[in-house]
């Protein structure tokens, strides 16, 4: 009943484009973002915010990387973790070596990774499909190769690892887990508010072009090189700035090998449980990957000694890799669209409720 | 409808999260992040099992000084980030945070190093990690116990130059050592070592890396045959280590003339070798074996109870099993030392980091254990958290490992100068104070508070 | 020149073993589109599965026979439970599922028969042969050798078997094109359960011999990384492209890593495989022997 639109008119422009045309939804997302920004830290311990909630953020913006370039321009990559690490050992270098504060840092590291990704994105101009996958192997492997070879990106730590340094906006230090979740909170709010706007303007409408049949968006005029790099661009940025926020505010030290083809299929993982081209998709799949090897492990120990079942942890472990894949291709039979697409159709229901149709 | 059993889903979870049972209050609870599954979990098997025996054995025994040990492992698959959350986890399941940390993983222990700083809980990595946190008085609370990768780097030269007939490891002089190593942060750690040695005592080192994870090393091996190298240090870790041993039957090099890490010479690596295996040799903490008074006893107390860990029985005193009961051992020594101090009750993480700093176990001590050369003397202070940095060698005869050599010492003054530098470099890009040890060790500073410096 | 050439068979030789893991990503690819992720994993079952009947005490026949029938059974069951439901999704999703499936079979492998290593003894010695050794001062190995017989056997049978029997040719109707090898009769279900127990075949070849080589254990699943450049430089659907992809890959591989490694400091195995690939991709996007695209408005 709360969930109708009757009574909504848009009567401008303006109103019928903005990007939650719902009230409700409004009001909806306004109270997430108060419950996240001044809610959470009141509540959250530092498990919440430190094992759970900062990662969650961290990989939902790295999701929304490769989302916007699998989802929205159909260029298949697995090369995610990589483009990270560009953007940690690049904000690194830039605060060490410039003594720069830390938000432009993150972004010139993001763009740092953003150059990387145009420059494996190149062959996609030639390259589609599973083949294209090649390319961005390529860049994980070399990239992960690069930063662990040559001592410069390190500073010439004899084990290839980086350390953090310590963190201050405007003064304030970023030390305590709360500061660096609210640090983390605020940029890829900004950033997923971005793609957001992205998505809808010519640029993502070009993406999705292009996804749908290149040769078709090609000759309605689209420039296929452009739209194909931007997309490799913008999705390695946020995903450079992920890798960047994941060095400073989540681990703290890092080495290369931290970012291997497993993280990269991680995030895949989530972009597809999510939904496939969905900004909102992206939250739901990093929480969704983050959340069910840690609740099974939660769960699955205690239900067996509940039962009085006296079986090995081995078995135990195992059984978690075994029903995370099960529930992963379930979850894939059930609903090929992803979490978003359960969402949409929930919000469907909601609004014609109480009648079935 | 499926969006309200989401819903549901999700509001169960929360509450499972949080109302988990927290430990008990008089009992010593020990945080283990351990991997039974995953590319490692053949190792992490051992490792754990040994050490979950051995604090099962003192709690048959009356735990420590009365107080029973506690522990709950979470799975961490050898991945940094389940790592994280596993600390994380386990820290809030009791008040002392989890006593004491062993990793196990040289990634997690890089990724959680600055956290366990920030709780004041002892980050203790025997045998892998952060080296350069040998240096306690920039890292209180990280302790790289027993020996470093650097010392035996520099000990496995000085054991060549014997093998070759030599003494000392300048009589290494004119030689050629291949060093084959798992091209990563860890294989990474000892090259400056090796350069620094090889500049000192004019002998060569070609250095062969083995991109992860090294299942085919066919080209390195032959590398290995085209350098003619007088020795092989070969420097691997899980799937890398029979391959490579297979590899090198393969190309003819004799096993004879490699030595591992010790992370490269356990049952796990040399059993699926097969024949290829036969006289390979690796470093070690000290002798391993089911013969080992203390061993015997694990099985005696807890297997004849039906309590042991290990399902596969015959891995019970492996070279992993046995680096697992030391983990135990060295726990359980460091509660007791702080005890010593504070009183016979539960010690939160301050106050073992103080008995890990005061932490002395040699070999009589580790008699009365029954673990008599398990381990080397080890004394560790605020200015030198290794302790030790002694290794022995032991060979693999086909069926078992045998030591052939005594506790060897390699160049400590060249490789401290190495550390030394990168725990200065470390604290300069932190803008970390070093403490002042000569004040810990006359008790007048116990804590490990870091000053910071102000920023410039 | 001696060392050239010592690497370059040897580093056929390894081309080999990967043409064989690629075999049944192709296999699976060619029938039913899907990227078999699980490819590795089923290496990993296959061997431990072998590995833990021999060591009951099984001779190694019958513990090959009994592997065999549970890469049957886990074929058919994969069929049913996984391909079935996702019928005619994007091939994004069906790979998604397969990374599901991998993660599924190596949870179970490890409770079934532990995570330790075993060890896969065929009687057959990885020395070197001492008559080349002597005569050319070059390393070839016995068991390399015998690999590559047994991959060279098992690529004849195959293409016999698709060429000459009526699953065969039933297979490469279903390849060609589903719908109508639908419409005229022929079981499209039938067809998948026998193409994933022929990978499962392939994959118990793969698994003893790099088992007997590197031991059944967990790494086993990252020889589908080794087989991934194999795959993207033959082409998705060519058995014929597996072979030659691997002997390029292998021999450049190899040279590369001896050759231009130590110019950059080594260790550089792990992507070239994938620039050289990207390098040929260039020149002809569908791989060597990839079908020819033609898209169309």
């Amino acid at each position: 009943m709360l969930y109708r639109e009757t009574g909504q008119f848009k009567t401008t422009y303006a109103a019928d484009q903005q990007i939650f045309p719902i009230r409700q939804d409004r009001i909806a997302i306004g109270l997430l973002l108060a419950v996240a920004f001044l809610g959470v830290p009141l509540v959250a311990d530092q498990y919440w915010l430190s094992a759970i909630l900062i990662p969650f953020l961290i990989f939902a913006l790295a999701t929304l990387g490769l989302n916007i370039l699998t989802g929205y321009a159909g260029q298949l990559s697995l090369g995610s973790a990589a483009f990270m690490a560009v953007g940690a050992f690049g904000a690194y270098n830039f605060i060490l070596r410039l003594d720069m504060p830390i938000i432009p840092a993150f972004l010139l590291g993001g763009l740092c990774a953003a150059t990387v990704g145009i420059l494996f994105g190149l062959p996609s101009l030639r390259i589609k499909g599973f083949y294209l996958a090649v390319a961005t192997l390529a860049a994980q492997f070399f990239v992960v190769w690069g930063l662990t070879k040559f001592g410069w990106f390190s500073n010439y730590s004899s084990s290839g690892v980086i350390t953090a340094q310590d963190m201050e906006i405007f003064g304030f230090p970023i030390d305590s887990p709360v500061s660096k979740y609210l640090l983390t909170l605020t940029i890829v709010s900004l950033l997923a508010l971005m793609a957001k706007n992205m998505v809808r303007s010519n640029t993502g409408r070009s993406w999705m072009a292009v996804r749908d049949m290149d040769v078709a968006a090609e000759v309605i005029g689209i420039p296929l090189m452009k739209t194909k790099l931007l997309a490799f661009a913008v999705s390695s940025f946020y995903c450079g700035v992920a890798g960047a926020l994941a060095a400073y505010c989540y681990l703290g030290t890092v080495e290369p090998d931290y970012f291997t083809l497993d993280l990269s299929f991680k995030i895949l993982f989530m972009v597809i449980v999510g939904g496939v081209g969905s900004i909102l998709g992206s939250f739901f799949g990093a929480a969704f990957i983050i959340l069910l090897p840690i609740f099974l492990n939660i769960v699955l120990h205690p239900l067996f000694g509940l039962f009085g079942i006296d079986i090995s942890t081995a078995i135990v472990s195992n059984m978690e890799l075994m029903i995370f894949g099960g529930l992963i291709i379930f979850f894939l039979a059930v609903e090929p669209h992803g979490l978003a697409r359960l969402w949409q159709i929930g919000k469907e229901k909601l609004r014609i409720w109480p009648f079935p149709h | 409808m499926k969006f309200k059993k989401t819903l549901f889903a999700l509001a169960a979870t929360s509450a499972l999260f949080a109302g988990m049972p927290a430990a008990q209050a008089d009992d010593q609870f020990v945080s283990l992040l351990s991997y039974r599954v995953g590319p490692y979990g053949n190792n992490g098997i051992s490792v754990f099992g040994g050490w979950i025996d051995y604090m099962k054995l003192v709690n048959a025994k009356g735990g420590v000084n009365g107080v029973k040990l506690t522990w709950e492992e979470c799975e961490t698959e050898y991945n940094n980030a389940r790592g994280v959350e596993c600390y994380e986890r386990l820290k809030g399941k009791s008040p002392t945070k989890g006593t004491m940390i062993h990793p196990v993983s040289t990634g997690i222990s890089y990724s959680i190093l600055d956290k366990t700083l920030a709780d004041k809980v002892p980050l203790v990595m025997i045998g892998y990690g952060r080296t350069d946190a040998v240096d306690g008085r920039y890292f209180p609370y990280a302790f790289p116990l027993v020996t470093t990768y650097q010392m035996q780097a520099s000990a496995m030269l000085k054991f060549i130059s014997q093998r070759l007939g030599g003494k000392e490891t300048a009589d290494l002089k004119g030689k050629k050592i291949a060093f084959v190593y798992h091209d990563s942060a860890f294989g990474k750690e000892p090259l400056e070592v090796l350069r620094a040695e090889s500049a000192l005592n004019k002998f060569e080192v070609v250095e062969i890396p083995v991109a992860h994870p090294g299942i085919e090393q066919t080209a390195q091996w032959q590398q290995v045959r085209q350098a003619k190298p007088d020795f092989v240090i070969f420097w691997g870790w899980g799937a890398m280590n029979s391959a490579g041993l297979q590899a090198a039957q393969k190309v003819g090099f004799p096993r004879e003339k490699m030595v591992g890490v010790w992370w490269s010479g356990a049952e796990e690596d040399t059993v699926p070798a097969g024949p290829g295996a036969k006289g390979y040799m690796a470093a070690n903490f000290g002798v391993v074996g089911k013969d080992i008074p203390l061993i015997k006893d694990i099985v005696d107390t807890v297997y004849k109870a039906k309590q042991g860990d290990m399902k596969d029985e015959s891995k019970i005193g492996s070279v992993l099993y046995s680096r697992g009961v030391l983990h135990g051992l060295i726990t359980v020594e460091a509660i007791r030392t702080a005890q010593a101090k504070f009183g016979k009750r539960v010690m939160t993480g301050e106050e073992i980091q103080w008995g890990l700093e005061h932490l002395k176990i040699d070999q009589k001590r580790l008699k009365e254990l029954g673990a008599e050369g398990m381990m080397p003397d080890t004394k560790v202070t605020c200015a030198d958290h290794e302790g030790s940095g002694k290794v022995m060698f032991q060979q693999w005869d086909g069926t078992k490992w045998n030591k052939i050599t005594d506790y060897l010492e390699g160049n400590r003054t060249l490789v401290r100068q190495l550390l030394d530098a990168s725990a200065k470099k470390y604290a300069e890009e932190k803008k970390i104070q070093p403490r002042d040890c000569a004040a810990v060790d006359a008790g007048t500073e116990t804590g490990a508070a870091n000053k910071k410096t102000a920023k410039k | 020149m001696e060392f050239f050439f010592e690497v370059l068979i040897g580093g056929l030789l390894s081309g080999v073993m990967y043409s064989l893991v690629a075999l049944g990503f192709v296999l699976i690819y060619k029938a039913s589109g899907v990227f078999n992720f699980a490819q590795g994993a089923m290496v990993y079952f296959a061997a431990l599965t072998f590995a833990g009947f021999v060591d009951m005490g099984a001779p190694l026949p019958v513990a090959f026979v009994g592997a065999f029938v549970s890469m049957i059974v886990l074929g058919i069951l994969t069929e049913r439970v996984v391909l079935r439901p996702l019928v005619n999704q994007p091939q994004i999703t069906l790979f998604m599922a397969t990374i599901g499936l991998a993660f599924f079979i190596e949870g179970l492998a490890q409770i079934v028969w532990g995570a330790s290593t075993r060890r896969i003894d065929l009687g057959i010695t990885d020395e070197p042969i001492p008559y080349i050794l002597d005569r050319f001062n070059m390393v070839v190995s016995t068991f390399d050798l015998i690999a590559a017989v047994i991959a060279g056997a098992l690529v004849a049978v195959l293409a016999a078997f698709f060429q000459y029997t009526k699953i065969g040719r039933a297979l490469r109707a279903v390849a060609d094109d589903h719908q109508a090898a639908l419409s005229i009769g022929i079981p499209l279900q039938h067809i998948w359960a026998i193409i994933w127990t022929v990978a499962g075949f392939v994959a118990l070849v793969a698994g003893m011999l790099w088992g007997a080589r590197n031991g059944a254990q967990f790494a086993l699943t990252f020889v589908a990384l080794k087989a991934l450049p194999v795959l993207i430089l033959g082409g998705f659907t060519s058995i014929l492209g597996a072979i030659v992809g691997g002997l390029i890959i292998g021999s450049t591989e190899k040279l590369a890593e001896v050759y231009i490694g130590p110019m950059v400091g080594g260790g550089i195995e792990n992507w070239f495989p994938y620039v050289l690939a990207l390098f040929f991709l260039l020149v002809r996007p569908e791989g060597l022997f990839g079908e020819k695209h033609i898209d169309r408005v």
